[in-house]
């Protein structure tokens, strides 16, 4: 896009500039658009679930139920509680739903078309998603009532625990895919097991997407690890104090990060833009449509997941995340850096596994490759 | 251009929000400009081109660190009039540190002035550009050169981790604790019984 501006007479900097800027919209506006879809949907799979109808009245089939209550909410008055710390209270919500529009800017939607084609995409992603968390912790402390400050609490420990996990399962997939480019992992995964596109296939990475899933869902803080929501015993957690458009944003920015595992999950374990299979003729179909088509898939999955399972109670959380994924997915770093050196995996595709310090630019054979 | 107005941007931010650090009163307020001053300096790594030493400071101390930080100020219970009290007494010792602070940038900047340590390779040329990324080339030297400091490093910290939790955990007798498996092993028929009792008896449990 950058020679696009170019061409207007930019100068090289400022079209890039212009380009990033038109790139961040292209991404953002749409995304708004498919956030305010994906909440209806859900309440449409949820209420199908519990045979009910759901929303069906604003619109045809009451699609247009979520701009209905967008245009509702926005025209409610914003109350600042008199005892809260004002300035905090009303960025809490701004760095919830900024942070979670940041990270799309490494989400690769097909051959190349991606905004922030950097060397360390997921360890931005996974720098991006430690953020998540402010939002909810300042929201707590600034609303100066006890729920929601229960719920921060809640959050803190939540998401950093279930991040460690996380942070081993993307380790496996960075040595498997052999970069940190989330484009570059979507090409490893390219004919990985007959003809299956995805590292989902791998039977040594099939139990770390279980596990990433759960994971996703315990860091978005989605059913069944809503504790820091569960209304039985905090109201409404972090957000009881909010209303209006504050309240909305941290409703957009829910979903907006509920997307995102959606789209890592798709990215880092199904292939990305890639078609399911190998077939030349699946590529005929445009790689940002499989990709919404798998993210649609695993956001069916975590609707599913939300109508059918109930909610864990919060030492039974702590449990799973430390006691059990934890040594899990170290283990299978091992399992899977192991096999990687058993197997020469780097070997064969180029000698630079091993470069050598002291003279940059000579590979030294240590004995590991044949 | 662009480069030169987000130097300036990041690098005032950072020492802006370090100031603000120390005049908050409110320690939660120290805390989050903290986390500015971090995000910042990440910034300035980018612009320098560190990009992987920019996102180990996020993941690392923004998400981590001052979330462990915030966690622990937020249920503070701190009088602040105590702690202006013992900002006079303290006065001369933060003098006496802030003065050994700017002599050592002082020395610093001189000695670099009047003839920098030669960083490179061996025969005394300097470290040529590398065409590999960061992660890379970080890589290729701690898992090679530096691979015994950087194994002991971390059986340190292994170390102080366990000894954190050794020293802090405590086993408790009198608290009822679930046993997961020992749940999931149950059957029905291990749990239940069906009896048809006469009229007017009870059961015999």
């Amino acid at each position: 896009m950058t020679s696009f501006f170019q061409t207007l007479g930019m100068t090289h900097e400022w079209a890039w500039f212009t380009a990033t800027i038109a790139g961040i919209l292209l991404i953002a506006l749409p995304l708004m658009l498919a956030v305010a879809m994906i909440i209806y949907v859900d309440r449409k799979i949820w209420a199908a679930m519990a045979l009910r109808r759901g929303p069906n009245v604003v619109g045809p089939f009451g699609l247009l139920q979520s701009f209905a209550d967008g245009l509702k909410v926005f025209l409610q008055e914003t109350i600042i509680p008199s005892a809260a710390n004002k300035v905090l209270f009303l960025i809490a919500p701004i760095i919830t739903f900024t942070v979670a529009l940041m990270a799309w800017a490494v989400i690769p939607f097909n051959s190349g078309a991606v905004l922030a084609d950097i060397n360390v995409g997921l360890l931005y992603v996974l720098a991006v998603s430690s953020l998540g968390v402010y939002g909810v912790v300042i929201a707590g402390w600034a609303s100066n009532s006890k729920y929601p400050f229960f719920s921060a609490m809640r959050a803190a420990a939540q998401m950093i625990s279930y991040e460690v996990s996380i942070g081993f399962i993307l380790i496996c997939v960075v040595l498997w895919a052999g970069s940190f480019n989330l484009n570059a992992i979507v090409m490893a995964q390219k004919d990985h097991v007959w003809l299956i596109n995805g590292f989902v296939a791998n039977p040594l990475l099939f139990p770390l997407w279980v596990m990433f899933l759960i994971s996703g869902m315990a860091e978005t803080a989605r059913a069944p690890f809503d504790l820091t929501e569960a209304e039985s015993e905090l109201v409404a957690g972090y957000q009881t104090e909010y209303s209006s458009m504050a309240f909305a944003l941290y409703w957009l920015g829910e979903y907006a990060n509920v997307l995102l595992m959606c789209a890592l999950n798709a990215t880092l374990f199904f292939g990305g833009w890639l078609p399911p299979l190998d077939i030349p003729v699946l590529y005929l179909v445009p790689g940002w449509l499989w990709l919404f088509a798998k993210i649609f898939f695993f956001f069916f999955i975590f609707s599913w997941v939300k109508a059918t399972v109930p909610r864990y109670r919060y030492d039974q959380l702590m449990r799973l995340g430390w006691k059990i994924f934890l040594p899990v997915s170290l283990l299978f770093v091992v399992l899977v850096s192991g096999w990687l050196m058993a197997t020469h995996h780097f070997c064969d595709a180029d000698q630079t596994l091993y470069p050598d310090p002291d003279h940059y630019g000579r590979i030294v054979n240590n004995g590991v490759c044949p | 251009m662009i480069q030169v107005l987000a130097f300036y941007l990041f690098a005032t931010l950072v020492i802006a929000s370090a100031v603000f650090v120390i005049m908050s009163r409110n320690p939660v307020h120290s805390v989050l400009w903290l986390i500015v001053a971090f995000f910042n300096a990440a910034g300035l790594m980018v612009l320098v081109g560190a990009e992987f030493i920019a996102m180990l400071l996020v993941i690392v101390y923004v998400g981590a660190v001052a979330v462990l930080f915030l966690f622990v100020v937020m249920m503070l219970d701190i009088d602040f009039a105590e702690l202006r009290a013992g900002f006079i007494r303290n006065f001369p010792l933060g003098i006496a540190i802030a003065l050994v602070l700017v002599a050592e940038l002082v020395l610093g900047i001189g000695a670099e002035r009047a003839g920098a340590l030669k960083l490179g390779t061996p025969d005394g040329t300097a470290a040529p550009l590398m065409d590999r990324s960061n992660i890379e080339a970080i890589g290729a030297l701690l898992y090679s050169r530096y691979l015994f400091l950087f194994e002991s490093a971390g059986i340190i910290l292994l170390v102080a981790m366990i000894g954190a939790i050794v020293l802090t955990h405590r086993e408790r007798s009198d608290t009822r604790r679930q046993n997961i498996s020992k749940q999931v092993k149950r059957r029905p028929d291990e749990a239940t019984i069906n009896v048809k009792p006469e009229v007017g008896k009870g059961v015999q449990l």
